[in-house]
């Protein structure tokens, strides 16, 4: 959430919270280096740039989970990383840039034609460009003063938008493969449950006899 | 290579892929669908001894050993262009024999006109087979029509670099059929039947609006979900590797086109 004091998060491990966030940022974006590094020293296999590409969907995907799996794991199991939900959120931002700059600039060699033909005739395309341009509001408005400025409402109603999100990556990663390999099935199967939790949250509440007073932004 | 081969006219004489690449970058179902994971699995595949059941409408059916097969052929050295229908391809010197070869040995009848193939079916030995969500149905088959099969750059391939197949290229037998997607090369070949109607295919069988009987190599029409214009040759330009055209029926056009004379393309994909 934000960089205040560690008392603003009192149930976060002490020893977490003292380490220092551009540390952690560190550590996000060392998948990143490493995967660069070996490309340059050409160390990823027999088609590089593929795996370049699709590895880093892969880590975006896997910080998109992340991100939607603070609040459950805050209700469900009292673990509180709040804090680091804003880290998690921008680490799936850099990465699906990244992955989408390697589909632009290496994959089609900035070849217009062909990228807009993918984005008109393609799906898997048309949704992974799409979930890409749904990132990027949530990424300018990830500052405290971005937060401020919008007011908490309205800003939680928009970064209800990382659902659409986690919906879209999925089924760009279902539709670029051949057959039902696992992979991509058990990433959509982590995303429904996480949505699906929420999702049912949110009904058994409306049910509920009694009103909730605290109504909290998932 | 411990492979005794003789040069071919038909092969290419563009690069060939370096060995590491062509027997490290394998789609192979049976033991896996990473692209690494035929290379670290298929070992378990027990190639030797092997036999090839050939039955159905032929004067002559048999059981052929590999060995006889390789004992009683000249080996031809074939450097093929292989366009996989993922969008990449590469440049591989086989080593085999025609199709057409064994096929006269056990002489079609005259109500045979398609060849259907089929790998061999080894849950002991093949991973990808005992998973409880098979990515394909098992086993793995593929045909061809009987003009197709004859055709002379049609091959069984044995080896490659000189050299016995590796069990992830499909040891110890297999099917190259240069103008076609790489899912028609049929690798770990158990039987080969003659037909009178068009046999099922895997991929067909799997998704048939993406995968067709035919799978020619042609960029003029796209998988329902990709574009085939274009193909990344593999081991060139590594990260910053250039996209080049692909031609249609693999650059083989001037050989198989008659093949398809009359027929729309687009509807036997």
């Amino acid at each position: 959430m934000d960089a205040r004091s560690p008392k603003a998060a009192p149930r976060t491990a002490p020893a977490a919270a003292r380490v220092p966030m551009i540390a952690l940022y560190a550590v996000g974006l060392a998948p990143a280096a490493w995967l660069f590094y070996q490309g340059v020293n050409d160390n990823l296999g027999a088609d590089p740039m593929r795996y370049l590409e699709q590895s880093l969907g892969l880590w975006a995907l896997r910080f998109l989970v992340a991100t939607l799996a603070v609040t459950p794991l805050r209700q469900l199991a009292g673990i509180n990383l709040l804090r680091y939900r804003r880290l998690l959120g921008l680490l799936c931002f850099y990465y699906a840039a990244l992955h989408w700059t390697t589909y632009l600039v290496l994959d089609q060699g900035l070849d217009l034609e062909a990228i807009w033909a993918d984005l008109v005739k393609r799906p898997y395309i048309t949704i992974g460009m799409a979930t890409f341009l749904v990132l990027v509001p949530l990424a300018a408005t990830s500052s405290n003063a971005a937060i401020r400025r919008l007011g908490g409402k309205a800003w939680a109603r928009l970064h209800r938008l990382v659902y659409a999100a986690a919906i879209g990556a999925v089924l760009h990663f279902l539709l670029v493969v051949k057959s039902w390999p696992p992979e991509p099935l058990v990433y959509a199967a982590i995303v429904l449950a996480l949505l699906g939790y929420r999702l049912g949250r949110s009904v058994l509440r409306r049910l509920a006899p009694k009103p909730e007073p605290r109504r909290r932004a998932a | 290579g411990s492979l005794a081969t003789v040069k071919s006219p038909f092969s290419t004489d563009e690069k060939p892929t370096s060995l590491q690449d062509v027997t490290s970058y394998n789609n192979y179902y049976e033991f896996g669908v990473d692209k690494g994971a035929p290379a670290a699995h298929a070992h378990t595949l027990r190639t030797s001894p092997w036999t090839v059941k050939v039955d159905g409408l032929v004067a002559r059916p048999a059981e052929f050993s590999v060995e006889d097969l390789i004992k009683g052929s000249t080996l031809e050295e074939r450097i093929y262009r292989m366009r996989c229908v993922e969008g990449w391809s590469m440049v591989v010197p086989w080593d085999g024999f025609p199709l057409a070869d064994l096929i006269k040995r056990v002489e079609p009848l005259g109500s045979a006109k398609y060849v259907a193939f089929e790998t061999a079916y080894r849950p002991e030995e093949m991973p990808g087979l005992q998973s409880m969500f098979p990515v394909l149905e098992w086993p793995y088959v593929e045909g061809l029509r009987l003009d197709e099969a004859m055709h002379p750059l049609t091959i069984l391939a044995v080896g490659l670099y000189g050299e016995r197949l590796p069990n992830q290229n499909g040891a110890p037998i297999r099917l190259v059929v240069p103008w076609k997607y790489g899912f028609k090369g049929i690798k770990s070949i158990a039987r080969i039947s003659f037909v009178e109607k068009q046999p099922e295919t895997s991929w067909n069988r799997q998704a048939p609006d993406e995968y067709g009987f035919y799978a020619n190599v042609n960029p003029n029409v796209d998988h329902p979900r990709w574009s085939q214009k274009t193909e990344r040759r593999i081991g060139e330009g590594g990260l910053f590797v250039k996209r080049r055209p692909t031609l249609l029926f693999n650059g083989y056009a001037e050989e198989v086109a008659q093949l398809y004379s009359g027929m729309d393309l687009r509807k036997f994909y």
